[in-house]
């Protein structure tokens, strides 16, 4: 070629390979479409992937409720609906003006988040909402069960479960974890039914009001203790440190002694 | 020899002749993993075709713009966004399955296979030549993963897709179940049995002895 190339595409796809101009030009070409490309697809793709999540959540409360010894019976009675509420963790009260579907927004604002000390971060989370959606389920002008969402700091990430909780505050009804990034085969068995069976009728206090419960290293010994899972100590340990924040004075301890008084 | 016989040469070849997993061992990590249903090894294998071949397409198309230098970054990162992308298409509409199959989709961008093709032949021929050669080696891929995920699911659940094939004992069948097919070690087992099998079928696929075990001493008398 006599005269130089006037497209300066033609001019760089004729360059020779080796040299840095194309090297660093082809590296860039390639991360910038394949970047795009990817954020396109996540950004195209999260509605539906949410939506998803959102109905596992409903079907995993359901089935938590459902799994639960009698409840059938009693969702029968209350029209086999459970009532949502928000409550205000720090007074343990129904959070006024905060619907249920506006809980997000507010979420969003950090002004409603209180950052925790270390001391008393057992979950390891650093900071927790003010505001949290749970689920009450009634009979005859009693609670009959709670449902609290939880979270914690496991050992390969995040562990979000749902507790159930009988109406004497102090029984737990059951477990259900609904999202967790552990070891498949080891810490990922916490999602399997078998282990959540251990959950029912396990005791959170003792008769001195004292926060006892853990998951065990091994079987299971004692009223307040569920089984451990064999390779899985760090996830263990995780699960009991979520379990005791969450229903402890930082978490829910408030809105216990309330539903205790007869408040709700 | 036409095109047409030609490519359907490379097509056919990675089935048995020159089978990925059963003959060059590739790619086994995640066909151990996923097996156990035949829901979860079928969409694996269908994950890891589209990936396989699309990756291919795309690097022979640029083939002759990739610097030797950074090359196997290239084909990484094109291999990677493509798995992302699938990924993200599996928990939007699948959800169900990408959640059985948790990390391993994410694995297929570390999957020996489809780097040894990109970087194989992908590399070196017409992008049509290249999909064809990755669509064969995700279809061997695919055929021993099915093969292994139904012989699991129907020996360790009974159950081919979720369907009941064999009826169990605990429900007034005959059948109880071997759970030893549900973990890890029977899917080695199983494609250990399948190597044996192909290779005493096809005596050219047996590799040559790296060593000759030392002559037994004889017995002092």
């Amino acid at each position: 070629m006599a005269e130089r190339d006037v497209s300066p595409w033609r001019r760089f796809l004729a360059l020779p390979n080796e040299s840095r101009t194309k090297t660093i030009l082809v590296a860039f070409l390639v991360s910038a479409i394949c970047g795009a490309f990817v954020s396109l697809a996540t950004v195209y793709l999260r509605p539906i992937q949410t939506a998803n999540r959102a109905a596992e959540e409903q079907a995993r409360i359901e089935a938590l409720v459902q799994g639960i010894p009698g409840m059938a019976g009693i969702l029968a009675q209350s029209g086999g609906v459970l009532s949502t509420v928000v409550i205000d963790l720090a007074s343990g009260r129904v959070a006024d003006g905060i619907a249920p579907d506006a809980l997000e927004n507010a979420l969003a604002d950090p002004g409603n988040w209180t950052p925790l000390d270390p001391a008393e971060d057992l979950a390891g989370l650093g900071h927790r909402p003010d505001f949290v959606q749970v689920f009450l389920l009634r009979s005859a002008d009693e609670v009959s069960l709670i449902l609290l969402p939880l979270s914690g700091q496991g050992y390969g990430g995040r562990i979000d479960a749902i507790l159930a909780l009988r109406g004497d505050t102090n029984t737990i009804a059951g477990l259900t974890i609904t999202q967790h990034s552990e070891t498949p085969g080891l810490g990922g068995r916490i999602d399997e039914a078998s282990w959540q069976a251990s959950f029912p009728g396990t005791e959170l206090r003792d008769a001195a009001g004292e926060m006892r419960f853990r998951v065990a290293g091994g079987p299971a010994s004692g009223v307040h203790e569920v089984d451990g899972i064999t390779g899985a100590t760090r996830t263990g340990r995780g699960v009991t440190q979520m379990v005791r924040f969450w229903l402890g004075p930082n978490g829910y301890g408030p809105f216990l002694q309330a539903i205790e008084r007869g408040e709700f | 020899m036409g095109p047409k016989t030609e490519y359907w040469r490379v097509l056919t070849e990675p089935l048995v002749r020159q089978n990925p997993v059963t003959l060059q061992i590739l790619g086994i990590c995640s066909a151990l993993a996923v097996t156990t249903t035949l829901a979860t090894a079928f969409t694996m294998a269908a994950s890891l075709t589209v990936v396989l071949t699309l990756a291919a397409g795309l690097v022979s198309v640029i083939r002759h713009h990739i610097p030797d230098t950074i090359r196997l970054i290239v084909q990484i990162v094109i291999i990677a966004s493509l798995v992302i992308v699938i990924d993200q298409i599996l928990q939007a509409y699948f959800a169900e399955i990408s959640r059985a199959l948790s990390v391993y989709v994410g694995l297929i961008t570390t999957n020996c296979l489809v780097l040894g093709r990109t970087e194989a032949y992908a590399r070196h021929n017409r992008p049509v030549a290249a999909m064809v050669d990755a669509l064969g080696n995700g279809l061997g891929y695919s055929l021993v993963l099915i093969l292994i995920g139904g012989i699991r699911e129907l020996f360790g659940r009974g159950e081919l897709f979720g369907a009941r094939v064999l009826p169990l004992s605990e429900s007034g069948g005959w059948f109880t179940p071997l759970s030893l097919m549900l973990l890890a070690p029977s899917a080695f087992f199983l494609l250990g049995l399948l190597v044996w099998a192909i290779r005493s079928w096809r005596p050219e696929q047996v590799e040559a002895r790296e060593h000759e075990p030392p002559a037994r001493a004889k017995v002092a008398e």
